[in-house]
């Protein structure tokens, strides 16, 4: 149950896409595997963005094949919480599926000292910090049954060091809930220290200009000699 | 900041009441130097003495007792009525294309203008007062409420769909409570414009009420009870506002005052 990755797919197939004359998305072929960590980087504008909302449906390509197996959810930027719900109702969202009681109180009280927010159960989220708010998102998409998550630069709008903090927990958390993750992010930083395969887009239409693995076990430090190669690499694909 | 707050809370009462001993004071100073004969601007003595007697007699609050309740009836059936219509409105394009233009018509029309209709569809007592606080009210309401719905970010639909929330269900847990705060708001302003339609409805259309008796002090010259009228609508008006400023506190509507 803990471990959802195993059987899902998601692919994109030579898919395109426009708004109205401007391309944003010329052929692109993309397969996540099970289990894995993408991360896709880019500069902004390069259709990052769209490539994520293609994958989670919420807007159809104009051509190609999108295929997809598992539950799918995604962790926006911000304010992606109900205001009017507090911190167990958000995370309750997640739990809709789960039919009896029982077993969604359990898995409430086990999501929320998952993300070390013990006492906070009846907050709302504008009595949260940004770091906090960005925690009980992931709660809130790790709970029931979903499969793969998309994160659309999940941490961009956190301070540097809240950042860095919410990227080892978000580390921790796949740890202890292991999900295939699509990442969106224009850090480079962040990506390298994430990713199990980092993309570098080109800009519009967005295409895979390179593709880097990165095999250093995780959570790595932004120091790590595997990070710094990484970033390397990826400054010189970008050409900065 | 302890030591700041019983400061603070007794100057959030004193302030305001040097400012009504003030009024209180140059409404003395103008009777007593009789800038206006004794009849069209009654002194404070004057008033207060027709205060007791009209407490005494008990009319005064037959007469709070009518205007509340009118105001009650025409006020839910305009909130029960528009609040869903504004729902509905700020969901569908073709729906705000087609109604819009004809709302903002009524909207735009004096509730006063409806007086004569009123008495000549709904005779004398409180429907015709009803059916004009209605008039009043509604417009406003429902668009206000569609106004709110079109500001609602769309991220939260996302998430609703994410979550699988739609039809009824996407209505009233997440369109409904994303506009709670502003409909909140809009309902405060609706009453304050009912209340003073009130007045005026029941200056033409009843045989008692608030309106009524201003329009009876002044038939009868008696404006020291048509200013004990004024005191107490002004009062009461107050009085009803801060009890629905209390549905701000809610904590779940908390979220729409504090950013």
């Amino acid at each position: 149950m803990k471990d959802k990755s195993a059987q899902t797919s998601l692919r994109l197939e030579n898919v395109s896409h426009q708004y109205g004359l401007v391309s944003v998305i010329h052929d692109l072929n993309l397969e996540v595997h099970p289990g894995e960590v993408v991360v896709l980087v880019g500069p902004s504008g390069c259709g990052k963005t769209t490539i994520l909302n293609i994958l989670s449906g919420f807007i159809k390509p104009v051509s190609g094949k999108v295929i997809k197996k598992g539950i799918i959810r995604t962790v926006y930027q911000q304010d992606g919480l109900f205001p009017w719900l507090t911190v167990s109702e958000n995370i309750s969202l997640g739990l809709r599926v789960i039919t009896d009681s029982a077993g969604r109180e359990k898995e409430l009280n086990e999501l929320i000292e998952l993300i070390h927010l013990e006492g906070f159960e009846n907050h709302y989220p504008h009595q949260l910090s940004g770091g906090m708010r960005q925690r009980v998102e992931l709660a809130r998409v790790l709970a029931g049954d979903t499969d793969i998550l998309l994160m659309d630069e999940p941490f961009s709008a956190l301070d540097y060091q809240t950042r860095l903090r919410m990227r080892k927990e978000l580390v921790r958390i796949l740890k202890n809930r292991p999900r295939t993750v699509v990442f969106v992010t224009h850090d480079i930083e962040e990506a390298t220290q994430l990713a199990d395969r980092v993309l570098v887009l080109s800009g519009r239409p967005a295409a895979v200009r390179h593709e880097l693995q990165i095999t250093a076990a995780r959570p790595r430090n932004g120091t790590d000699p595997a990070v710094i190669e990484a970033m390397k690499e990826i400054l010189t694909v970008l050409d900065l | 900041m302890k030591r700041i707050r019983p400061e603070r809370n007794s100057l959030q009462i004193l302030l305001p009441a040097c400012i009504l001993l003030a009024v209180l004071l140059l409404w003395y100073i103008i009777s007593y130097t009789n800038l206006f004969p004794a009849y069209a601007l009654p002194s404070p003595a004057a008033v207060l003495k027709s205060f007791i007697e009209e407490i005494k007699v008990g009319r005064l609050f037959n007469d709070m007792i009518a205007s509340l309740w009118r105001v009650a009836v025409g006020f839910v059936l305009s909130a029960i009525l528009g609040i869903p219509t504004g729902l509905w409105l700020g969901q569908h394009l073709r729906g705000r294309q087609a109604f819009v233009p004809m709302l903002n018509f009524f909207r735009f029309l004096s509730p006063l203008a409806w007086i004569p209709f009123a008495i000549l569809w709904f005779h004398i007592g409180d429907k015709p007062a009803i059916f004009l606080i209605f008039m009043a009210t509604f417009f406003p309401l429902a668009l206000a409420t569609m106004a709110a719905v079109a500001t609602i970010p769309s991220i939260y639909f996302r998430v609703a769909k994410d979550y699988h929330y739609k039809g009824f269900e996407l209505l009233s847990k997440v369109t409904f409570p994303a506009v709670l705060p502003q409909i909140i708001t809009a309902m405060r302003v609706s009453y304050g414009i009912s209340w003073v339609v009130i007045v005026a409805a029941e200056m033409v259309g009843c045989q008692d009420g608030l309106g009524y008796g201003i329009w009876e002090a002044r038939n009868g010259l008696r404006l020291d009870s048509a200013v004990c009228y004024m005191i107490i609508i002004g009062l009461l008006g107050m009085g009803i506002d801060r009890l629905l400023a209390q549905l701000t506190k809610l904590p779940n509507v908390r979220w729409g005052y504090e950013r």
